[in-house]
């Protein structure tokens, strides 16, 4: 498995290549002293962290969460509402953040997981209803209209308010998120939670108690989803309820799985994909929500594998030549099956 | 407070009730029988108030528009069915929430090009436009006749479930879908058949929705998300349950947003409860859902599985 050949695949060049651009962005953009694109990609980091995050619950412990922008949300308003009070200490935004998201994510995770499929799907989505109403009625705190963000965060002095310090947070935490998602995969702990998702059952059988590993994994993802709000909220300056409607959390499963779901690289990816291609529509037509809504609905019928996927099966028929058998059609069958196999255990 | 106050914003909750239940009883049903996640549900809800505000804006009768909005909708759900979800049932909930969640961008986005971003208004029939007397109040007339409709549908539709064929195939398909189909019940066509009654109903809670709200691109999804509440409180799959659970969700949220801030201006301070009211009371069906969950996970009125 190790051999150069099969180390330097597709699937591990076109990330690698995107974070040597992403990590060029703020020499190309002071250069040409233009910030726009630098927020821009601030904007890809941040949502790339908040990906890797629902990740681990959505990726690897197979949990459906359509709730995931209340985390977002929270981690923003750790910052608006100190900041409401003339606080700028970085530190206290952080610690308001990782608590109150931990706690959070704690006690709704505890009641989701009480149920499995279609419930757990709703019960996600309704907590996070549940914050955005909580901010919209919070009428000191702009309500509905949000509220600009006077005072960003300010760690031993230095502003995270600032595009090019925020832009270097974001990718630093990005690079970490993507190297510790690479050692969780097979790390023991990952593995529970991988196992979980296939069967609950049995990895309870075996002695882990499957629902407490996933609910752990559930509050990681909802602190580090927490601190994506947090960098997001410095980068815009601003935070509002939009931040927690649903559609936020939409966009993030639809990210997660079209850059590849349960993979290393798939969040950021997916979420430099989903982005990208955002931006490039709206320049086209006005009506570009018609035209990505019938796209994430080609992407959901047509499976999700992702890109990485889409990538890997490429680089297979690359390396192995016409004349051998691809050995990704007999592969896709049987991840099918075990699909089915998973559902039917469920029911 | 007074007695009338109270009993009006009772009927208030009841009608909002009722209206939840049209959606919940197509939801649930699909919920619970092919077990798929329908997020766009509230785009056909949306979509019946479009078709019967443009039927009634050319044809000046609100009989028509009834008509427009469901038989649209069931046009449409079919198609749907057809060409999208039905390739999905055997896959996992994840493809359910993708592809529907596409297709509430594109429906939202597809009423903004038809319909334009300004808001329309289906105005109340003249034949309802007047108020009726009960227990020694006046109501208007067409909010009753919501309540009345609801209720017909309420009725309607646990005949059809307890008293009929159909309705007996529905039930054996929420309870073993694969045993049903191998004796010899054409499944597909079952499942199609149950898809237009959820969306029917869906068109026709729309176009009774339409002379109260605003009919706007987008004004599915908080309405969705409520039913969804109501799902989840009443038991994924019961019909009697989404009813029960549609009532009480109507009532309690009615209830909470109409007296919660006056309540609690009584035990705190004038300017905390002025703040707190709002935001308990939008917040009250969300604790409601998360209570019973923690209590009873399978819902209050869950259908009988073995």
């Amino acid at each position: 498995m190790t051999s150069p050949t099969t180390r330097w695949k597709l699937e591990t060049i076109v990330p690698l290549a995107l974070f040597v651009l992403f990590a060029a962005v703020p020499l190309w953009g002071h250069l040409a002293d233009n910030t726009f694109y630098i927020a821009f990609f601030a904007r890809i980091l941040i949502y790339g962290i908040a990906v890797a995050a629902l990740n681990l619950a959505l990726g690897f412990g197979g949990l459906v969460s359509l709730g995931h922008a209340l985390f977002l949300g929270i981690g923003a308003y750790c910052v608006a509402i100190p900041s409401f009070y003339g606080i700028d200490n970085g530190w206290l935004h952080l610690l308001l953040a990782v608590s109150i998201c931990a706690v959070i994510g704690l006690i709704t995770g505890a009641i989701s997981l009480r149920t499995s499929g279609i419930g757990f799907i709703m019960i996600t989505l309704a907590f996070a209803q549940m914050g955005y109403f909580l901010f919209v009625s919070l009428k000191q705190y702009g309500g509905d209209d949000g509220t600009t963000i006077a005072y960003t965060s300010k760690f031993f002095g230095i502003d995270l308010g600032g595009v090019y310090t925020v832009y270097i947070t974001a990718f630093l935490l990005l690079v970490l998120l993507t190297w510790w998602t690479a050692r969780l995969r097979k790390a023991p702990f990952g593995m529970v939670v991988r196992g979980a998702r296939q069967n609950a059952r049995r990895v309870s059988a075996v002695g882990f108690p499957a629902r407490r590993y996933l609910l752990v994994a559930y509050v990681i993802s909802a602190v580090l989803t927490g601190l994506a709000g947090l960098l997001l909220a410095n980068l815009n300056s601003f935070a509002s309820p939009e931040t927690l409607s649903w559609i936020i959390s939409g966009d993030l499963v639809v990210m997660l799985v079209l850059g590849g779901l349960g993979t290393v690289f798939g969040p950021v990816v997916g979420a430099f994909a989903f982005l990208g291609l955002e931006e490039i529509l709206k320049m086209v037509t006005d009506h570009w929500l018609a035209v990505f809504g019938l796209a994430i609905v080609v992407i959901g019928l047509v499976g999700k594998a992702g890109i990485i996927g889409l990538l890997a099966s490429i680089s297979q028929r690359f390396m192995r030549g016409p004349s051998a058998p691809p050995s990704s059609s007999p592969a896709a069958p049987a991840v099918g099956a075990a699909n089915n196999n998973h559902k039917r255990v469920q029911a | 407070m007074d007695l009338t106050l109270i009993l009006s914003q009772l009927l208030n909750g009841v009608q909002y009730g009722v209206l939840l239940f049209l959606l919940a009883a197509g939801l649930t049903l699909v919920f619970g029988i092919m077990s798929f996640v329908n997020l766009a549900h509230g785009s056909l809800y949306m979509l019946g108030a479009y078709f019967g505000a443009t039927t009634y804006n050319h044809t000046d009768s609100f009989v028509l528009a009834i008509l427009a909005a469901v038989g649209g909708c069931i046009l449409v759900g079919v198609i749907l069915e057809r060409t999208a979800i039905s390739r999905l049932y055997m896959r996992d909930h994840l493809d359910h929430v993708l592809v529907t969640f596409g297709l509430v961008l594109f429906f939202n986005e597809m009423a903004q090009i038809i319909w334009g971003t300004q808001p329309y208004f289906l105005p109340v029939p003249a034949w309802l436009d007047s108020t009726v007397e009960i227990f020694g109040m006046t109501y208007p007339s067409y909010r009753f006749a919501i309540i009345v409709a609801g209720l017909l549908a309420a009725v309607g539709s646990h005949l059809l479930i307890h008293k009929t064929r159909l309705g007996m195939l529905i039930r054996a398909g929420s309870v073993n879908p694969q045993m049903v189909g191998a004796l010899g019940v054409n499944i597909k066509l079952l499942n199609a058949l149950l898809f237009a009654i959820g969306a029917a109903l869906a068109g026709l809670a729309g176009v009774m929705a339409g002379p109260i709200l605003s009919v706007q691109s987008g004004m599915g999804e908080p309405v969705l998300i409520t039913v969804l509440v109501v799902i989840v409180i009443g038991g994924i799959g019961s019909v009697s349950g989404a009813f029960y659970a549609a009532i009480i969700v109507g009532i309690a949220d009615t209830m909470g947003r109409a007296f919660l801030p006056m309540l609690l201006r009584e035990v705190m301070a004038r300017d905390l409860a002025n703040a707190a009211g709002p935001a308990i009371a939008s917040m009250l069906i969300y604790v409601l859902m998360a209570v019973v969950l923690a209590i009873r996970p399978q819902g209050l009125f869950a259908a009988q599985k073995s």
